[in-house]
């Protein structure tokens, strides 16, 4: 049986049917629809099924104060949890109903979602008739100013959309539309829900676009000045079983004859507390429904609303109540019977309007607040957030105005607060459906002593459901204030918080996920290594190590390691190392600067000297390590690691902006304009040799730490000599747009001596063996130089470095701080786990808590000697180098020993080659 | 969304910058001539006063400047700004 009235419908288009899915079976519609009218056309009331109840439930309301009718979406990727009130229809859609809660779907949701920055003079939020008034005003007014109207229906108008073309509100309307029409700089955005008002004029808005393009937009909207025009929600009425399909919203009943020619009911039962119940009901009975009562909480009712429906017939029984229905034994479980105050009757339809809330989620985002109004019946707009004063107006419905429908103000008879029947079981009398949620739960929250909306809310969840309280959530406050027997005010309503509906994640992530989910920077000779697997180090990827093909396959890590390691330690291995950080230092006060931010002494830094230095924060801690190379007398190179590059050059930023300006300095990031290739290994100089022969790069002429200009293959380059690996070693920068020939050069020069590309990983191994640690993998930022036994590194001489203070305090000095040793494993084979817990040797692991001594930092299976060994933080590791300790890994213990942080060349004898 | 008025490129979203806390506290001019506890009050005390709060902001994304701003700590209103200093 079709319940589509053969003319009308505001929002539908006839010459367009369209066919959507609903639990496999085809339901007809037209475009326009929603789910939830084509489902009303097509007399199948029952919507979804309560989370915890199962019962049947139905469309109460017809747009986002709607808390029931939920669908999980089949078509096009999936999506759980649409309102059926909201969710336009187009061919091909497919919906299930579901039991309160949807389900995410399995796969990758591939659908496009876009994201949009949107600025304006003045944003109108809410496109009826007092928005658009706002909006002309502002256009008109402001020559050129950008406004910006964004309504979340399919077209302009608001509830004035839904009367007469012909009445007073229709003809504004439509006065309004052509003025709009000849504005510049006015933008419409349609479809589009403002979901947050985030302070400062900043707007989150999601638009629903047409089927077929990116699926929903999300706007960020900053504006200059923002009106609320976001009109009111209609409010439920309570009782016992108000929760069947059959119970709906008098306003939203009346709606889809207006909007889509759906008849809601044939027989119906009205209930109001307010004038707009009554103006449904005879909305109602012109349509074509049979209205066999009108029930009025109020006892006195005057004006041309009663005689409306006097002269229908209609009887209007004053204050009258509902006190339950009956539902239907079959599967739709759908509304038979209603039980009333002045008797019972047969129905299809029970319409309940308890009143008008005013939409005052937007305004009370970036806190403002709201008090009680009597003569409204709702939570009005008091005090806005103290950063909105001068920025944000509220108009209309939503502050609640009455008049907003020319009109409607003289015949206006006064509003009832009333919420709920006091008859019937409390177990069914639901406060929020959406989450199966009772007058019998909120009494439980009360007799557990809690009194506070917000505990209430958090006690029995009302409010919590995906309408998050937009249909039941004032309806509710009523009720626990009768239940307190406090008044409304002192109640109060929960806190809004954006969103105001809902958004998805995918949504939120727009384009940027997958490969742009975060910004990927390669190396400028990345083409040259690219083949090689790749490990991330900050947004940076790095050839991790570079196997080679043998004749049982492509090498694994271990085996290409163990190779690549073996090369830079007997013959010469080339590493690209273009991604560590880069900062021109220029000024003649940059050695004052650097003696204050480096532990160590460098303003007695040669020109063509290059020094090794740490950082510490003022807290003593390590916060980064480089070396820094003396360009001039007044440029300075300075190098950071990898990931921390921005990082340093803030902080240097900082301190020089913040304590030092006077100091004459510059700073810049010069990492992507250098590219750099290490060459390490103590055939090193024959390649350097050849591809630079003009210069003499003896030990002698080129010692350890200098760094000198020289053509190499014929590219202008800085050469410097140091070293990452304890091997003789240089570091060729170049212009970054000589990268890869440089690559190309260090291959072709080094491939007499069988010179080995190697990657991040045998750097590790090559570092740790020489117990250099890497900051931020063996330190957390509770380390200090001394710990890592850099003492050397850390001034005497100096009157302060920021941390040297820190670094006096007799705790940084405590013998049983956590210091860096190395560790191998006591049988010389099994490999040490890297963030393993170091307990003493032969510990009860069952004996809780098991007492902590350190941790693995860095583990390797393999170094120079082909052994496992390791890097570790340990409780006054330096006094216990011999010591046998366990290294527990999910709750396996391994003995292992303790070491110096230094297990290859101790003496450094092999940096000269 | 807070905005922040840089002094160099005006209004931007507080997204383009980073917070640099208490304005205000100074570099000690000889941190060696203070006790530890005075150290630690200089690292670490800091007030959290509910009202006009004056703190530091850095414009990373943008121009790179350090500068004050006045901030209310519950309204999130902004005022005066200056340039640079601690």
């Amino acid at each position: 049986m079709s319940r589509r009235l053969p003319t009308g419908g505001s929002r539908i288009d006839r010459s367009r049917p369209v066919t959507i899915t609903v639990d496999g079976v085809e339901v007809a519609a037209y475009h326009g629809d929603t789910v939830a009218s084509a489902l009303l056309a097509a007399d199948r009331p029952l919507l979804s099924r309560g989370i915890y109840s199962g019962r049947p439930r139905g469309v109460m309301g017809v747009g986002v104060e709607d808390a029931c009718a939920y669908v999980q979406v089949l078509s096009g990727g999936g999506e759980p949890m649409v309102a059926a009130t909201t969710l336009e229809v187009h061919d091909g859609l497919a919906v299930e109903r579901i039991a309160g809660r949807g389900r995410l779907p399995a796969g990758d949701d591939t659908t496009r979602y876009d994201t949009l920055y949107g600025h304006a003079e003045i944003a109108v939020v809410g496109g009826g008739l007092a928005g658009l008034r706002a909006a002309v005003a502002a256009a008109e007014d402001a020559d050129g100013a950008r406004v910006l109207i964004l309504d979340d229906g399919p077209a302009l108008g608001g509830a004035a959309a839904d009367l007469p073309a012909d009445s007073a509100a229709g003809r504004e309307l439509r006065d309004l539309l052509t003025r709009l029409d000849g504005l510049e700089g006015v933008t419409v955005l349609t479809r589009t829900t403002v979901t947050g008002s985030h302070g400062h004029g900043r707007l989150v808005a999601l638009e629903q676009r047409p089927h077929g393009v990116a699926k929903r937009r999300l706007h960020h909207v900053q504006a200059v000045g923002v009106v609320l025009a976001t009109g009111s929600h209609e409010r439920p009425l309570v009782f016992a079983d108000n929760d069947r399909p059959g119970v709906m919203l008098a306003c939203a009943a009346a709606d889809y004859v207006t909007r889509y020619a759906v008849l809601p009911g044939e027989r119906a039962v009205v209930w109001t507390a307010h004038d707009a119940g009554l103006h449904a009901a005879v909305e109602l009975a012109d349509a074509g429904t049979e209205i066999v009562a009108v029930l009025d909480v109020r006892e006195t009712m005057a004006g041309p609303l009663a005689a409306a429906l006097a002269g229908r017939g209609i009887a209007l029984h004053l204050g009258a109540e509902v006190t339950g229905t009956d539902g239907s034994d079959d599967e739709s479980g759908r509304l038979i019977r209603v039980h009333t105050t002045v008797g019972s009757f047969d129905v299809d339809l029970l319409a309940i309007s308890g009143g008008a809330n005013p939409a005052v989620e937007l305004f009370s985002h970036p806190g403002g607040r709201t008090r009680w109004s009597d003569e409204v019946a709702g939570f009005v707009p008091d005090v806005p957030a103290p950063g909105q004063v001068g920025r944000e107006v509220v108009v209309g419905a939503a502050a609640g105005d009455q008049d907003v429908v020319p009109g409607w103000r003289e015949t206006l008879q006064p509003p009832a607060t009333v919420f709920r029947a006091d008859a019937g079981d409390p177990e069914l009398v639901f406060l929020d459906p959406h989450r199966d949620a009772t007058l019998a739960d909120l009494r439980r929250a009360h007799a557990a002593g809690l009194s506070s909306v917000e505990h209430v809310k958090r006690f029995t969840t009302i409010g919590t459901g995906a309408d998050q309280g937009r249909g039941f959530g004032v309806l509710a406050v009523g009720v626990l204030a009768q239940e307190l027997g406090r008044p409304i005010e002192e109640v109060g309503t929960t806190t809004y918080r954006p969103p105001y509906v809902p958004l998805s994640f995918a949504l939120l992530a727009g384009r940027n996920r997958g490969e742009l989910s975060d910004p990927v920077r390669v190396s400028q000779a990345h083409d040259r290594v690219a083949h090689a697997p790749m490990e991330d180090v900050g947004q940076w990827k790095r050839p991790w190590y570079f196997p080679r093909s043998t004749a049982d396959g492509l090498e694994d890590l271990d085996a290409s390691v163990a190779r690549e390691v073996r090369a830079v330690r007997t013959g010469v291995g080339m590493m690209d190392a273009s991604t560590l950080g880069k900062i021109l230092l220029q000024g003649a006060d940059v050695g004052v600067l650097l003696d204050r931010v480096y532990t160590n002494l460098f303003s007695t830094l040669k020109v063509g000297k290059v020094r090794y230095g740490v950082m510490c924060g003022p807290d003593g801690m390590v916060v980064d390590d480089g070396t820094t190379a003396r360009l001039s007398g007044t440029d300075w190179l300075m190098t950071t690691t990898t990931g921390n590059a921005a990082a340093v050059l803030d902080t240097l930023e900082e301190w020089h902006q913040t304590e030092w300006p006077g100091l004459d300095i510059a700073l810049t990031s010069v990492t992507d304009q250098w590219a750099v290739v290490a060459v390490a290994g103590p055939r090193s100089r024959d390649v350097v040799a050849t591809l630079a022969p003009q210069h003499d790069w003896s030990a002698e002429a080129f010692g350890f730490m200098d760094w000198r200009e020289a053509p190499v293959a014929g590219i202008p380059a800085r050469v410097l000599r140091i070293s990452f690996s304890g091997e003789l070693a240089f570091e060729l920068h170049v212009p970054s747009w000589y990268a890869a020939a440089l690559w190309d050069a260090v291959e072709e020069a080094g491939a007499p001596h069988g010179i080995t590309p190697y990657g991040t990983e045998t750097m590790h191994v090559l570092r740790a063996e020489k117990g250099f640690p890497i900051v931020g993998q063996d330190t957390d930022g509770t380390v200090t130089p001394h710990d890592l036994g850099m003492s050397w590194a850390v001034s005497r001489k100096k009157t302060d470095f920021i941390g040297m203070r820190s670094l006096a305090r007799a705790d940084a000095r405590r013998p049983d701080r956590r210091q860096l040793v190395g560790l191998v494993p006591l049988d010389g084979s099994s490999r040490i786990v890297e963030g393993a817990q170091l307990v003493a040797h032969g510990a009860d692991l069952t004996a809780f808590p098991v007492a902590m001594a350190g941790h693995v930092t860095s583990a390797y299976p393999s170094g120079h000697d082909g052994r496992p060994f390791a890097l570790a933080l340990l409780d006054g590791g330096r006094d216990r180098v011999g010591e046998v300790l366990d290294a527990v890994d999910d709750l396996v213990p391994l003995a292992v020993r303790v070491t110096g942080p230094v297990s290859y060349d101790e003496q450094g004898a092999r940096r000269d080659g | 969304m807070l905005r922040i008025p840089c002094p160099h490129c005006g209004e931007r979203d507080a997204t383009e910058f980073h917070y640099g806390a208490a304005a205000g506290v100074d570099y000690p001019t000889d941190p060696a001539a203070l006790t530890d506890g005075e150290w630690a009050a200089y690292l670490f005390v800091r007030a959290n006063p509910r009202g006009w709060f004056r703190e530091r902001w850095f414009h990373a994304a943008g121009c790179r400047l350090w500068f004050h701003v006045e901030r209310h700590t519950v309204t999130d209103q902004v005022r005066t700004v200056r340039e640079g200093a601690a």
